[in-house]
């Protein structure tokens, strides 16, 4: 039977078990929305601005594990898709992206809504295609979900003119995919890997540093196992929170600019790095010069080889699928009947212990003072019993949501930890809610982030999302702040924020509840009640928290994991 | 560290813009490119001229390799190789200095391949030293224009590249 190109792209996507599509129709997209009327299997999503509509599919997919799909048009709404997309690259998360071209006829001559949409993205997507023929558009969005899932996952882009959407052929979809020039590895070399258990097995002060990977390749059981055999302790970057459940005595928090005191100088000193699935980024380990004055045997296990040995050299490079290489490693363990290496390592463990007694996250919150931040978060999860969805956008509020919630699973932190994108928070919780419908979800934002993508509020309404969003609203672009009173002289250029909306009334006017929160004790009530007698509502909870707050251990930019501030009194 | 770097890469439209893409936007260096079709027309084959420290040429062999297009990659500097490069070069042949042209594309073993009453252009296939010693040996005022196709390379004997 001849389908249009519009039915084959409807077709396809039902074939890949795509159950929401997140996008915002256009002219060139026309023949496509048509295709989607007339079927009832995939539900279309419509979002209030095409970059929203990427960060959603983007969000959908780090809470669900599934690609998430984004249909945008032509010109504009390609453009407007670009953050959405460079943000998902960032961060390695599969999404596949439909846009509209004009048609084939007209590429070239500055048409109406035209852009070069495939080169415009081609720094910014895994892969990309231009379809110019009905007859490849089946194979070629095959071939889009292939590369999206697997290797080092990515966004994809299926740039479809006009024309190509209304062409008909005969649709056969194929069944598997194979591309002499793609075939990513998935077992780790054996031998490579026997050297690193030999390594950790003799290691005195080992460590565990994982990172988005290991959520990606969905292997955070496999951690947890491999670190109880070890008995190693274990940070988890900003990406991989979850990866390792933070109430373990293991768990040693985040590494980095803000990291814990205890994980930053147990990965300092630590005589054995597994660093899996992570990539010694500069928020991670600052100045990778002052890291290799260390002397420290490195293993890094990656899918992606260019991750391995690029801003510090790995010793024992492992190239493989995290899940596998550590179903490995325990095989060869349990071969070798390691006893437990306790003994060995107390003195590490004394060590640590002494870092972690400083407490370096403490806080105060004075009863009838301004409310602190790191009270919000702590209240949030003990409300939620940390068991919620939590997205963010970009600051010190993700920050703050990073250290004091208290992650046990994989895919309930969502943030943009590569590009550092302000705006997700609210997209990221709709994506999260379609993929999750029974679980809570909560938007952990600030008053600059928010308004970035705020007009999503009325997707929330049209969708009857009922999200939770809590506002750190301290009146400025609080980390840009921060950053000026420790290193610029207090000359706070353009970080304060004048003229903001009453963000309750706001959210009231998009149909939702809106309550502003000013006392300490009144925070805890709220929240409850966002969670029982607003349930089923989005509940936008703008809480004015102390803003000279600074978000603290920090390590300044450039400076190594040793030189940590650990509160205003180290300045 | 100079290094020649062969890509046999789909011969599919953006292919060559992934790759020029890829050096400018991780700030390699790229001396020079070529590209064309291989036996098989579904492969180009690509020498890139680059040059970087051997963690930068580490690095750029891998991202070569991570590009969905790439079917194989080789560092051809690491083992013996050849390499060529072709220059057409229009020079002015009038006068004394006709003959004096004539007696240098000799010495090179190049070859005349077009003849007017005042110009010749000269055919000289080498390696980059060579092209570059016979453009040092005749008289700059002479040139009237030089194209060269950059470099192209190959393995010695049994080390093969294919998909």
């Amino acid at each position: 039977m001849l389908l249009t190109g519009a039915e084959i792209v409807v077709q396809c996507l039902q074939r890949e078990n795509v159950k929401y599509v997140f996008g915002y129709p256009g002219g060139a997209v026309l023949h496509i929305y048509d295709a989607f009327f007339q079927q009832d299997e995939i539900r279309h999503v419509l979002v209030r601005h095409e970059q929203a509509a990427v960060h959603a599919a983007d969000g959908y997919a780090r809470a669900s594990g599934e690609v998430g799909v984004a249909l945008v048009t032509s010109g504009p709404g390609a453009t407007n898709a670009v953050t959405g997309i460079a943000t998902a690259y960032g961060d390695s998360i599969p999404v596949v992206i439909l846009s509209g071209q004009v048609p084939t006829a007209m590429i070239g001559q500055d048409a109406f809504q035209e852009v070069d949409t495939v080169g415009i993205t081609r720094p910014c997507v895994k892969h990309n295609f231009l379809v110019k023929d009905v007859a490849e558009l089946a194979e070629t969005i095959k071939k889009a979900f292939h590369i999206a899932r697997t290797g080092r996952p990515g966004p994809v882009l299926v740039d479809i003119p006009k024309d190509v959407s209304a062409a008909k052929c005969e649709f056969h979809y194929p069944e598997t995919v194979t591309m002499r020039s793609y075939n990513p590895v998935v077992k780790g070399h054996q031998g490579q890997i026997r050297k690193a258990v030999k390594a950790l097995r003799e290691a005195k002060r080992p460590i565990l540093y994982a990172g988005g990977g290991v959520i990606l390749a969905d292997a955070a059981d496999e951690l947890t196992a491999l670190a109880r055999r070890l008995e190693a302790p274990v940070t988890t970057t900003l990406m991989a929170l979850g990866a390792y459940p933070a109430s373990d005595r293991q768990f040693l928090g985040m590494p980095g600019m803000h990291g814990t005191y205890e994980a930053n100088l147990a990965l300092h000193h630590a005589d054995v790095v597994l660093a899996v699935g992570a990539r010694f980024d500069d928020r991670v380990i600052g100045s990778p010069e002052h890291f290799a004055a260390e002397p420290r045997t490195i293993i890094h296990i990656d899918i992606d080889p260019s991750s391995i040995s690029k801003r510090v050299k790995a010793d024992l490079p492992i190239v493989g699928d995290v899940r596998h290489v550590f179903a490995d490693f325990l095989r060869i363990l349990d071969e070798e009947g390691l006893s437990a290496p306790s003994e060995a390592l107390a003195p590490w463990w004394e060590r640590i212990e002494q870092w972690r007694a400083r407490r370096c996250l403490a806080y105060e919150q004075p009863s009838d003072g301004l409310i602190k931040p790191q009270y919000v978060i702590d209240t949030l999860w003990k409300v939620t019993k940390g068991e919620a969805i939590v997205t963010s956008d970009v600051g010190q509020h993700q920050m703050w949501a990073a250290q004091y919630y208290r992650f046990d699973h994989p895919r309930r932190w969502l943030n943009s930890g590569g590009l550092g994108t302000m705006g997700v928070g609210l997209p990221y919780a709709m994506g999260a809610r379609f993929a999750r419908p029974e679980a809570p979800v909560v938007c952990v934002t600030g008053e600059a982030s928010i308004q970035m993508c705020i007009q999503e509020l009325s997707t929330c309404k049209q969708f009857r999302l009922p999200l939770k969003i809590v506002n750190l609203n301290n009146g400025y672009l609080g980390m840009v702040r921060q950053w000026q009173e420790l290193f610029h002289g207090g000359r706070y250029s353009e970080s304060y924020m004048d003229s903001l909306p009453d963000f309750a009334a706001l959210a009231r006017a998009y149909g939702h509840v809106g309550i502003r929160v000013d006392h300490p004790a009144d925070l805890q009530p709220v929240l409850e009640r966002a969670f029982t007698e607003h349930a089923n509502e989005l509940v936008f909870l703008d809480v004015r928290i102390d803003p000279r707050e600074n978000v603290y251990p920090m390590i300044q930019g450039g400076k190594g994991l040793t030189e940590m501030i650990l509160s205003a009194d180290d300045l | 560290m100079r290094h020649l770097i062969s890509v046999l890469i789909e011969n599919e439209s953006g292919a060559l813009s992934r790759v020029a893409g890829l050096f400018s936007a991780r700030g390699y260096n790229i001396e020079s490119l070529t590209v064309a079709p291989t036996e098989d027309p579904s492969l180009s084959r690509m020498t890139i001229i680059t040059s970087g420290s051997d963690e930068i040429i580490e690095q750029i062999t891998k991202q070569l390799n991570k590009l969905i297009e790439t079917v194989k990659v080789v560092d051809l500097s690491e083992a013996p190789h050849l390499e060529r490069e072709l220059m057409l070069l229009k020079v002015r042949a009038t006068g004394k200095d006709r003959e004096e042209m004539k007696r240098m594309t000799d010495i090179f073993r190049a070859r005349i391949v077009d003849v007017t009453d005042t110009t010749y252009v000269i055919e000289l296939t080498g390696n980059q030293g060579k092209l570059d010693a016979f453009i040092q040996a005749i008289d700059p005022a002479l040139i009237l224009e030089t194209v060269r196709s950059g470099v192209c390379g190959i393995g010695r004997g049994e080390r093969v590249l294919r998909a």
